[in-house]
């Protein structure tokens, strides 16, 4: 599927520059000297191991990345112009100093309204091939994500029409959607792929462990039996769905249940799908970054990275779902040393990016 | 204005058509030679004589050859070099692999170039897993992109079948099973020792045209089957690092696959 959809993304691509290819050279260049300015294209920045290691980021046709747009993403990004009495942007929620996510368990919006789940950190989103986010899925792209926490009574709790009047009487935001799309007006779409353009930037590659693979740094030998407990099926066997050394996104970007708990006040997944078998499950979170990332969990109930550990230990509760990947469950798990949790501890937060969330670039 | 019109409707007629004259012509370089085409393989699943698709998943619908009741939640297997051997015994292999998932409808097929050349082979064959020199850690993206890596502790590489799913074991409790083949290795010493457990599969005489589609059918069913009979209560877990139960899905792996005809 990744396969076909790369070469649908290419050849619309090549349509699209064959098209352009074609106006440009007809098009009689008098006319339209006023209408010529462009947005200037950029590349993402994207560090060589991801480069080497995986298969490209999407980046859809119909919104490529741009400087103007990059920066008229960002300032909406930090700007509460957004929610309805303009006091929380989504920075509150997803703060740069904490790898753009929060430090509670869930996050108040406006007026102190609580949401239902844990707030996401966001880094290496362009990579979600499914393109799937949200904790259960819901939301089908970086654009369509933007049109959640806008309306959303319990964060932003605004209508795109006060959003759109409060951008258009702006003093500078009519021309900073001028520079990024080239054409006058503001709608939403402009709004949700400028933020998209932002967030598509954010990516975390410089923890100790790629400076490790790069043969920058050594780990000690805590980090080394630490990286060992993850990847050993018999210990902790985490790679199965957060992923291993090949790959830097440390996700599978799919929905397991990991055994939290035996009933589900959040269905997840199955409520989206309607399928019981779906039911408790929850996109796989990246392990990267979890120094700045507490608390974890879809609900944000473990408050450590010891809570975590002890959970898939001796934690783990029993359910139909229950991914097959959890073992021996009637122990609640595999009951590992202390010395093997307190070393798995250890290289987990060698995945940890204080380059990424100190990057200026991103305030 | 209506300069401009006109004018854009002849540069969107001409962009057509530079379009699809880019397209005739490489329907045209295939012309040249029309001997030749693409060959098609559509992968089935049947456990026995039930077919068995994702809409089977999750639930305890099947039983294995030791009266264990299980299910299936994903399945996923890796095939490479697919060769054809024609009748003066040349053989044409295909350099490339192909990750099957269930949960990807169109995983289930697989294309190759169009350079077969058309008729009848008296052998289709390919690799079930990655023989030992595609066998390399890393170095592939879509397969690391997978997540489909065998750890280097384990010997590094790639999977060769992940399935997965519950059974229920002789306390009546569903319990998960990870029945995932890679290498053999035996890590109990400093000097890991290995043994192959990739496999040629032989589908035997196939006639290949423009139009045709092979069918290949893995009846999941085997791999429980013979020569050994798989006690799930005993080997349900933890089965990479464990040399003996690699063999042994080897041993079963080898009359998985068939040549349907429909
Ligand atoms: C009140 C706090 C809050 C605000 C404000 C907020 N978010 Fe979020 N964000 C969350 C929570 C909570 C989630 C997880 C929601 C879920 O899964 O149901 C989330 C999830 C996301 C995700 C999904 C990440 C992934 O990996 O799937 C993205 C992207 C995102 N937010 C971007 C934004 C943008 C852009 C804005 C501003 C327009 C914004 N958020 C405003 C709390 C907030
Ligand atoms: C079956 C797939 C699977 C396996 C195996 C697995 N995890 Fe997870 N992990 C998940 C899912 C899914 C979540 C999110 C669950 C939720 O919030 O409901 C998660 C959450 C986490 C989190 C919280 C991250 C955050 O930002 O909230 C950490 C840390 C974590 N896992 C570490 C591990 C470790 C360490 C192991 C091995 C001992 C492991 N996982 C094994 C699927 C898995």
């Amino acid at each position: 599927m990744i396969k076909i959809q790369g070469f649908i993304r290419e050849f619309r691509f090549v349509v699209w520059v064959l098209l352009l290819a074609a106006c440009s050279n007809d098009e009689p260049t008098s006319v339209l000297d006023d209408e010529t300015y462009q947005p200037t294209p950029v590349e993402l920045n994207i560090p060589a191991f991801f480069k080497s290691s995986i298969i490209d980021p999407v980046i859809p046709i119909s919104n490529p990345l741009t400087e103007e747009g990059i920066v008229l993403g960002k300032k909406l990004f930090f700007d509460p112009v957004l929610s309805v009495d303009h006091s929380i942007s989504c920075a509150d929620c997803h703060m740069p100093h904490s790898a753009f996510t929060d430090t509670n368990v869930l996050s108040e919006g406006v007026n102190g309204a609580l949401g239902s789940r844990n707030a996401m950190p966001l880094f290496n989103l362009a990579w979600n091939f499914d393109e799937l986010f949200f904790w259960d899925g819901s939301a089908s792209s970086l654009e369509n994500q933007v049109f959640h926490p806008v309306p959303d009574s319990s964060e932003m709790a605004n209508t795109w029409e006060k959003v759109v009047s409060d951008l258009e009487s702006d003093s500078e935001y009519p021309d900073l959607f001028f520079a990024a799309f080239a054409e006058e007006g503001i709608d939403s779409l402009k709004v949700a792929k400028a933020i998209a353009q932002f967030e598509r930037t954010l990516i975390s590659g410089s923890s100790k462990f790629d400076k490790y693979l790069a043969n920058e740094v050594e780990l000690t030998d805590e980090e080394q039996n630490g990286l060992a407990v993850f990847l050993d099926e018999t210990r902790g066997d985490c790679f199965h769905c957060h992923g291993n050394p090949n790959n830097p996104l440390w996700t599978d970007n799919i929905f397991h249940n990991n055994g939290l708990d035996s009933s589900f006040a959040d269905l997840g997944l199955g409520k989206i799908t309607g399928d019981p078998a779906d039911n408790g499950k929850f996109k796989t979170p990246s392990l990267r970054n979890l120094a700045f990332t507490a608390p974890y969990m879809h609900d944000g109930r473990f408050s450590t990275l010891e809570e975590v550990i002890d959970h898939y230990s001796e934690g783990l509760q029993n359910s139909a779902t229950i991914d097959p990947l959890m073992k021996k469950v009637a122990d609640g798990g595999v009951r590992l040393t202390d010395k093997d949790k307190a070393n798995l501890k250890a290289f987990l937060l060698t995945l940890s990016d204080e380059d990424f969330v100190n990057d200026p670039s991103f305030r | 204005m209506l300069y401009k019109i006109v004018s854009k409707l002849f540069l969107w007629i001409g962009a057509v058509c530079i379009v699809v004259i880019s397209g005739c012509s490489t329907d045209q370089e295939i012309d040249r030679n029309p001997e030749t085409t693409s060959l098609k393989l559509r992968f089935s699943h049947s456990w026995d004589a039930q077919q068995v698709s994702k809409d089977d998943f999750n639930s305890l619908k099947y039983t294995n050859a030791h009266q264990e009741e299980m299910s299936i939640e994903l399945l996923r297997y890796l095939i490479s070099n697919v060769s054809l051997e024609n009748e003066e015994g040349e053989v044409i292999t295909i350099e490339d692999y192909h990750l099957i998932d269930l949960q990807d409808d169109s995983s289930l097929m697989y294309r190759s170039a169009d350079s077969i050349p058309i008729g009848t082979y008296k052998n289709l064959r390919f690799t079930f897993g990655f023989d030992n020199d595609d066998n390399r850690s890393g170095v592939y993206a879509d397969l690391n992109t997978a997540l489909w890596n065998v750890p280097e502790m384990m010997g590094g590489g790639y999977h060769y079948m992940q399935l997965e799913g519950k059974f229920l074991d002789s306390t009546q409790t569903e319990t998960g099973y990870q029945f995932h083949a890679i290498r053999a290795v035996d890590n109990s010493s400093d000097n890991p020792v290995f043994e192959d457990t990739f496999f040629k599969v032989s589908l035997g005489r196939v006639t290949i045209d423009k139009s045709s589609e092979l069918q290949i059918d893995m009846n999941i069913a085997e791999w429980f089957k013979n020569p050994n009979e798989w006690n799930l209560n005993d080997l349900h877990s933890m089965l990479m690092p464990n040399f003996d139960a690699q063999v042994m899905m080897y041993e079963n792996g080898k009359d998985v696959f068939k040549l349907k005809s429909d």
